[in-house]
């Protein structure tokens, strides 16, 4: 089963939506004792990092130690950049830390939010793109963007005249800045991907 | 590549999606979830519902319309038409809506499109502008409210920027002049709203031939295009449209 960390974000409806259409057992919870028996978590995001840092509040700690504890974890869009160490979005705020970098905002010159359908390009091993076509389009709507740090982590960019992190992986740890639950799809692809990664890792934990 | 986006329009009214010519002679044309699920196989790049009764009964109707447009269709969608209050817009985006489109409200209290930005975010904060040409004066056009009924002193293109600094995401710019005539989008209008602001801009108003289309994203700088009669009306499939435009070079996402 997957939890869908239930705090006040906006969409998390959303993405329940689409686990249901594709008949995955999910729950909305962020009760400490659901999260750890799940078999994976995603944590969803439309709000400004700050905030939703906040919002999460003690359940950061809880998310923290399943994912360190190999867990699968899908961060979708502020979700993704809450997986980083930090973000700048009004005023400095500490991330989960679960991947190296940092959140910036999209330098300007060019249309901004970033609002729309962009191809993607994952990198070799991206197991969210499994049986989906390199440059996929998927749907992205943010300001900010990540940097990734992290040596141990692939990740997929989007060609938006300068690279966007599109999507990270680092072990058990995955994130996409697009939306895939409004990605059509090829979003609902990069779901059911999820689905069958926690189903293999629920045998490791 | 960013890709260009085709955006199909659905009027609602009790629950159905209508058509007509300037809202009269309004016709069936289905329901608004399966016409949406409909669209969104086909290839549209997201939806706009806009409840055009937007009364006190029909904002009831349209919640539980978005509820369950949100359970079957997975590409994003805008709701409008009637917006007053960001509370409104909670329950909205709550019951499933990406976004929620303001238009009369906004011009009333602009404070709506901040406390909204601050609240909900930016992205999901479209502001609707309904242009007209002022006459008299060249490449000049006001805002009217009221859906185009009644004219106001605002600078259309001002109005933009201002919004855009207030916290709006998008803009969606309809040509009141060119609404419902099919003889192509108002580019020097859509160009000029372009121009002043960084967000991206929906052209709406017009869409006629398919090189309408092409010229408003190219000449008008439009990052989307929104369109209703040509779709419900079967003149072009979506595909029809996203494979002339790529064949005139526009960046659009192909359909599978």
């Amino acid at each position: 089963m997957i939890v869908v960390i239930d705090y006040n974000v906006g969409n998390v409806k959303s993405v329940r939506n689409a686990l249901d259409y594709l008949g995955l057992e999910d729950k909305l919870s962020a009760d400490a004792g659901d999260i750890e028996r799940a078999d994976g978590i995603i944590l969803p995001g439309v709000a400004a990092f700050g905030y939703a840092i906040k919002a999460l509040g003690d359940t950061a700690e809880v998310v923290k130690d399943v994912a360190r504890a190999g867990k699968p974890v899908l961060g979708i869009c502020v979700g993704f950049q809450l997986l980083f160490d930090r973000s700048c979005e009004m005023g400095e705020h500490e991330g989960l830390g679960l991947v190296a970098g940092d959140v910036r905002p999209i330098p300007p010159g060019r249309t901004i939010p970033h609002m729309g359908w962009n191809a993607v390009q994952p990198a070799e091993g991206m197991v969210l793109f499994d049986g989906l076509q390199d440059d996929e389009h998927f749907y992205f709507a943010h300001s900010y963007q990540a940097h990734v740090t992290d040596a141990d982590a692939k990740v997929a960019y989007a060609d938006y005249g300068i690279d966007i992190a599109a999507s990270v992986q680092k072990d058990n740890i995955f994130g996409v800045q697009f939306h895939p639950e409004k990605s059509s799809k090829a979003g609902l692809s990069v779901l059911r991907n999820f689905d069958r990664i926690c189903r293999n890792g629920a045998n490791r934990c | 590549m960013l890709t260009k986006r085709i955006i199909p329009c659905l009027d609602v009214k009790d629950n159905r999606v209508v058509k007509g010519i300037n809202f009269l002679n309004l016709r069936d044309a289905g329901d608004p979830v399966e016409l949406g699920a409909r669209y969104s196989d086909e290839g549209a790049d997201e939806l706009v519902f806009l409840d055009i009764t937007a009364t006190i009964r029909s904002r009831k109707t349209i919640v539980d319309l978005v509820g369950h447009v949100a359970e079957k269709v997975f590409i994003p969608f805008t709701v409008g038409g009637g917006i007053r209050t960001a509370d409104e817009i909670d329950t909205l985006l709550r019951a499933g809506a990406d976004k929620c489109s303001i238009n009369t409200a906004a011009v009333l209290n602009p404070e709506i499109i901040a406390e909204s930005a601050e609240r909900f975010g930016c992205q999901c904060v479209v502001l609707a502008i309904d242009a007209r040409r002022t006459p008299g004066k060249k490449n000049k056009w006001h805002v009217t409210v009221k859906a185009g009924s009644e004219p106001t002193d605002i600078d259309a293109v001002e109005w933009a920027a201002r919004a855009e600094k207030l916290g709006a995401g998008e803009i969606l710019l309809t040509s009141m002049d060119a609404d419902g005539t099919k003889a192509g989008y108002d580019i020097e209008l859509t160009a000029a709203v372009a121009d002043a602001v960084t967000i991206p801009v929906i052209a709406s108003g017009g869409a006629g031939t398919l090189n309408s289309l092409a010229e408003v994203l190219k000449r008008g700088k439009a990052d989307a295009v929104l369109a209703a009669s040509i779709f419900h009306y079967s003149e072009y499939s979506i595909r029809q449209v996203k494979d002339y435009l790529a064949e005139k070079g526009i960046p659009v996402r192909p359909v599978s």
